[in-house]
């Protein structure tokens, strides 16, 4: 598959020749470098963290802990109130930081200091059956934790047909290839960073937050992010570490964290497990639909992961019930990675589809169509904009899922059995108001400027573009990655580029005014205009989300039960593209990371120990290109789904959900096996 | 023999020699990034699980964090940053951009070091994991380059686009 | 990673001089485990001899047609060995499944055998593990172990050993050759080369402090015989073995050595004591497999892999059998 059509990346060049600067490159004289120490034990109280023999290295500058760092105040998550008290609330928690002249001498002082503990019983296993479950008010996002329409259980009694199975998937990484990555350095009362994040107005906020200072004594500089996929939202406990060395030494202090600190000092996605219910008529005609999700948070702070979410939105039910339950256990609080509540439970969602329409004898493409909603089954609200039928109608056609033959493991070559599976895909719309300033030069040139920040979406190239076309001239330069240009969105919620976009339309539309009204000459000291959107965005009044459909191929090995992603073919309608180079790139990428999710990734957890094990990139395996073939994304680009200022939907996680449910459903078909569990490993393909 | 924890240490890099004085411990990517200034050599988990250190040493490609700077003397490395002839890109630094072979940007250093590097090999002859035929001339079709790059983590996922870009210019 | 002082070795007795009366002292070959484990704080040398540029990297093809591969010798320059490539399949497939080509590159045979366990627990310092801390306790054993061993294990250490290489080397009877401190020069079957961990897992191996490994001899390759090694891993590539298989068949011979189950490349005697010379069917084979793992301790999480063994010796075999190749 080709790149899609569009302008290329404007930061093409720089990233193939390795001129494009990360957070972590940036040349700062006297600069001190940064390694924070882990907890040791999963629950417990420092007694005592002797630096001493770390300290006898000339080059170690500082050992700080919570007995020395200065105060912090509560911003977005505990987990980023580092060195604030003795307290251990999970294994890896930050207890104390090493602050070294170099690197090396940084990283051995880590090793050297000596922390002592009492150690308190702790809880890491996710259990349905935990008596201290909670029942939270609402969910990540702001979704209610519980909803309920008709009578669910009296449904499922009558239903001709009931599917009622327990979905899980285990706690996932976002591993971005970057980590995280920082360099702080406090002038007075001013924090100055270059940091590696999802939005440099959003980390201005939270530094803010955290040490008591209006974000505006916050600058942020980012201007190239070796990914975040939700990692990077808000400053993680490793950044904060930075600021607070910086601050304490009085001095630049730079730190990276190592991949393994990254599985505990920088967030994830929770572990879920999702006990679906769905009941029908013998037409296929879908009666109810219960969700019950566990998900887990820590000790410290509640983050409810919105499980259960797509299910209030994606099928016709009178009789639907939706419930988020929380354990709390003695693990990092865990954040958003791609498409939070969307992909697990999309996953749960569709594979029990997949068990509905072989239980029924229908074709879960038929099955859909079936059941196909004229309102948001949930909310009530009429859709604004969905086209699930057409692109599960479209994907068939490409895919030639009409002709298959829906029998389990009936096809065999050689050592081979193949299968084919579909699943559906949405994602909400989201989009944040925020500012933007367009500004003409007298010598003809435009630059715009807005506290965006391209983590790989393509945000720089698509804003450039907005801007010139607004303006009609290519004489732009955009300007993105410092929080010093306003109040703007994140690069999260699939909402960045729509939200910048939007506000970079204003700015110019409103320049291009200002010209017209100075009759087209700019004046000696330039034109500007600062334009914010925050009054501008979408009324609740309806139902908005962009929808997609996957179909995949695969194979499996016959003797060894090993999985092979043959062919997986995705169409998306998301409404109009800004480039439509990038948005396929985007797509794709989500499908990559769906394929990963469904074969390779989980974290494992050692109960007794409390423990991530596999905390590297040999051991948390995520696809390598060997696993990834016959990618195909097409995009659907219909007009009423061009609800947003820039028109058009999100689109940086629509292709992850779903994926991973129709990588399941093809290996049942090729197999007869049905993997309710990922990852989907051979010995669970073998067991049957 | 010495018992010095650090020394000066000449570095063959993009075909000039650099001295700089180096603890021990400085593996060959610490030493291009924090020493150097050769900031496009990219760490990502500095244990050779995911290739973004991919540099060519003597011309076969490497995971700079996995060599000690101070072995690594009188070895010829070649870095990102001196792929290209001058302004003139190389090849595979267009297709990339060709193909929209890269998101975040960050690994991509790597898989053109690694893509460099995998072409020698396979115009020596090299066969891989999945080349039916050991005794014979590899032929480049598109699981040969996928298992080949697979030292060479994507966490975007431009796998595809990295794909076509090397397919195009190992057609010629 | 402690500080540490280093030394190139120009001449073998030179390295074996450096490393006298050193007793933090360790070699670096490629460096790609050794480094690693550095980082990690599992090994803490206070001094690196390099060997990598003693003169024990050629590749020589004997006149009783094995070939003698030296211990320094990189699988960039192996692999590039056309002569090698035909004789040996099993090995060129074992080289080229391991790692990734950038490891593959730089990685020398004699730090491919000598390298040390992924297992989780012993790579992590702040886990109990015997290898690394003896008398510490096996975290893997009530803890995370589907990766680990399931044969040749002990109550104190569930490890295996990593390399591809060496299970196929095992398959084809090599003899590992070994410089003492003294000069001297042993040969050690690469069968007696690891040591199983009984009640002293942190002893890998027979080698002593200051041995060398300089090279590995294959002996010719069974006439007639067909050869291959099959990985089986959770990717496509770039995965340490679940379970792998060497076999080298031919028609009153063979020869099958299974990695991923063991802390060492574990040949299966019993099994090619009954396939010797038959024409088994996948059932015998799969039978005559289990035979071979009458003595395993499996464990909950990882009891899958005799019975996968046993499938993948049953489709290497039917596939060599019936094609020459077993990929």
């Amino acid at each position: 598959m080709t790149a899609g059509s569009g302008l290329s990346r404007l930061e093409g060049r720089d990233k193939v020749t390795g001129a494009a600067r990360y957070a972590y490159e940036y040349p700062v004289e006297d600069v001190l470098y940064v390694c924070p120490v882990g907890a040791t034990v999963a629950s417990g109280t420092v007694t005592e963290v002797d630096g001493t023999a770390a300290l006898a290295d000339p080059e170690v500058v500082a050992v700080v802990d919570h007995t020395n760092a200065p105060r912090l105040l509560p911003a977005v998550t505990a987990d980023e109130l580092v060195f604030q008290s003795p307290s251990v609330a999970y294994r890896g928690q930050p207890v104390a930081a090493v602050v070294a002249t170099t690197l090396e001498a940084a990283q051995e002082g880590a090793a050297q200091v000596l922390v002592r503990y009492v150690e308190h019983p702790h809880r890491v296993a996710l259990d349905p059956d935990d008596p201290d479950l909670e029942q939270p008010e609402t969910t990540n996002a702001g979704f209610p934790g519980t909803s309920v329409k008709g009578d669910v259980d009296a449904a499922l009694a009558d239903a001709d047909v009931v599917v009622d199975h327990v979905y899980t998937t285990p706690p996932q990484h976002n591993n971005p290839m970057e980590t995280v990555a920082i360099i702080a350095r406090w002038d007075g009362d001013r924090l100055l960073l270059h940091d590696s994040n999802q939005g440099p107005w959003a980390a201005a906020t939270g530094f803010g937050m955290l040490w008591g200072i209006p974000p505006e004594q916050v600058s942020v500089v980012t201007e190239h992010v070796g990914g975040g996929f939700g990692s990077k939202v808000w400053p993680t406990a490793g950044a904060v570490v930075a600021s607070v060395a910086a601050r304490v030494t009085g001095r630049p202090c730079k730190l990276m964290l190592t991949r393994q600190q990254m599985f505990t000092m920088a967030p994830a996605r929770t572990a879920t497990r999702s006990h679906l219910r769905l009941g029908a008529r013998r037409d296929g005609t879908m009666t109810a639909i219960d969700h019950d999700t566990l998900q887990y948070s820590s000790v410290i702070h509640e983050f409810v992961e919105q499980t259960g979410s797509a299910t209030r939105t994606m099928y016709a039910s009178d009789n639907l019930r939706i419930r988020h339950r929380l354990a709390r256990l003695n693990l990092p609080t865990p954040r958003v990675m791609r498409a939070p509540g969307k992909t697990p439970g999309m996953f749960a969602v569709e594979s029990a589809m997949d068990e509905l329409a072989y239980a029924l004898g229908l074709d879960p493409l038929e099955l859909r169509l079936r059941n196909e909603p004229s309102t948001d089954p949930a909310s009530g609200l009429p859709f604004d904009g969905r086209h699930l039928v057409d692109c599960l109608q479209v994907g068939a056609d490409k895919f030639g899922w009409t002709a298959r033959d829906p029998t389990p493991a009936a096809r065999r070559r050689g050592r081979w059995l193949f299968g084919t599976g579909l699943a559906s895909a949405m994602y909400p719309v989201y989009q944040q108001g925020g500012k933007a300033t367009a500004r003409a030069e007298p010598d003809g040139t435009f630059h715009v400027s807005v506290a965006a920040v391209d983590i790989g979406t393509g945000a720089r190239t698509a804003l450039w573009q907005e801007a010139a076309s607004v303006l009609g001239v290519r004489s732009v330069v955009i300007h993105i990655g410092r929080s010093a240009y306003g109040r703007s969105s994140l690069a999260g919620g699939s909402a960045g580029t729509a939200s910048w976009g939007g506000a970079v339309r204003k700015a110019c539309a409103e320049l291009r005014r200002l010209l017209a009204e100075h009759g087209g000459a700019v004046p000696r000291d330039g034109l500007e205009v600062t334009a914010d959107t925050a009054a501008d965005q979408l009324p609740p009044d309806k139902a908005r989300h962009s929808y997609g459909a996957h179909f995949c191929a695969v194979r499996v090995d016959a003797d060894t039960g090993q999985v092979r992603v043959d062919r997986l073919l995705g169409v998306f309608a998301h409404g109009h593209a800004l480039n439509a180079r990038t948005a396929h790139s985007q797509l794709l990428g989500g499908m990559v990371m769906g394929v990963s999710m469904a074969l390779h990734e989980q974290t494992v957890i050692d109960p007794r120990l409390g423990l991530f094990v596999n905390h590297d990139l040999a051991q948390y395996h995520i696809a390598t290109h060997a696993d990834i073939r016959g990618l195909e994304a097409h995009s659907l680009e219909r007009a009423d789904d061009d609800v947003t200022l820039v028109g058009g939907k999100g689109i940086g996680e629509l292709g992850i959900v779903g994926s991973a449910a129709a990588v399941a459903n093809a290996v049942f078909h090729a197999t007869g096996v049905r993997v309710r569990d990922l990852p989907i490993t051979l010995e669970r393909v073998r067991a049957a | 023999m010495t018992d010095q924890l650090r020394g000066d240490v000449v570095l063959r890099v993009n075909g000039e020699d650099r001295v700089v004085n180096l603890d021990n411990r400085s593996t060959l990517l610490d030493a291009l990034r924090e020493h150097l200034r050769l900031t496009g050599t990219k760490k990502g988990c500095d244990h050779g699980q995911c290739g973004a250190c991919t540099v060519l040493v003597d011309g076969e490609r490497a995971n700079s964090c996995l060599l000690l700077a101070v072995a690594a003397e009188g070895r010829e490395v070649t870095t990102v940053e001196g792929l290209a002839d001058g302004d003139e890109l190389h090849p595979l630094q267009r297709a990339f951009i060709a193909h929209d072979g890269f998101q975040c940007g960050y690994c991509t250093p790597g898989q053109l070091c690694s893509a460099v590097g995998m072409l020698a090999e396979v115009a020596d002859g090299v066969p891989s994991w999945v080349t039916a035929d050991l005794t014979t001339t590899p032929d480049l079709d598109d699981d040969e380059i996928r298992e080949r790059m697979s030292g060479n983590l994507c966490r975007c996922g431009a796998y595809a686009g990295i794909l076509a870009a090397i397919r195009e210019v190992a057609d010629g | 990673m402690r500080a540490f002082r280093y030394a190139r070795a120009t001449d073998p007795g030179g390295a074996a001089a450096l490393v006298a009366g050193e007793p933090d002292a360790v070699y670096l070959g490629g460096g790609t485990n050794l480094v690693d484990l550095m980082k990690l704080g599992v090994l803490r040398p206070g001094l690196v001899v390099d060997v990598s540029r003693l003169p024990y990297d050629r590749i020589e093809h004997l006149p009783d047609g094995g070939v003698l591969i030296g211990g320094a010798a990189r699988g960039g320059r192996i692999m590039r060995d056309e002569a090698l490539r035909r004789r040996y399949p099993a090995v060129t497939r074992a080289l080229l499944s391991g790692a990734s080509a950038q490891i593959r590159t730089q990685a020398t045979v004699a730090g491919n055998l000598l390298q040390r366990t992924r297992c989780p627990y012993f790579q992590n310092t702040a886990t109990p593990c015997n290898k690394r801390d003896p008398g510490s306790g096996c975290s893997a054993i009530p803890g995370a172990h589907r990766d680990l061993g399931v044969i040749g294990t002990s109550e104190h250490c569930v490890a295996t050993h990593p390399s591809d290489l060496a299970v196929a080397l095992a398959a084809y009877d090599a003899v590992v050759e070994v410089r003492r401190p003294d000069g001297a020069e042993v040969l050690v079957p690469i069968a007696d080369l690891h040591r199983l961990p009984g009640d002293t897992p942190w002893i890998e191996t027979v080698l002593e402090p200051g041995d060398l490994v300089t090279g590995v001899q294959l002996p010719p390759p069974p006439s007639g015989a067909v050869a291959t090694y099959r990985k089986v891993r959770d990717r496509w590539s770039f995965a340490f073995a679940t379970v792998s298989v060497a076999a080298v068949w031919s028609a009153d011979e063979v020869a099958l050595a299974l990695g991923g189950v063991a802390p060492k490349p574990w040949r299966l005697t019993a099994t090619e004591r009954m396939l010797a010379g038959t024409d088994p069917t996948d059932d015998e084979v799969r039978a005559a497999s289990r035979a071979a793992f009458t003595d395993a301790r499996p464990l909950p999480d990882n009891a899958f892999k005799i019975e996968l063994a046993a499938d993948l010796v049953a489709a290497v075999l039917r596939d060599l059998r019936s094609t020459g190749a077993g990929r």
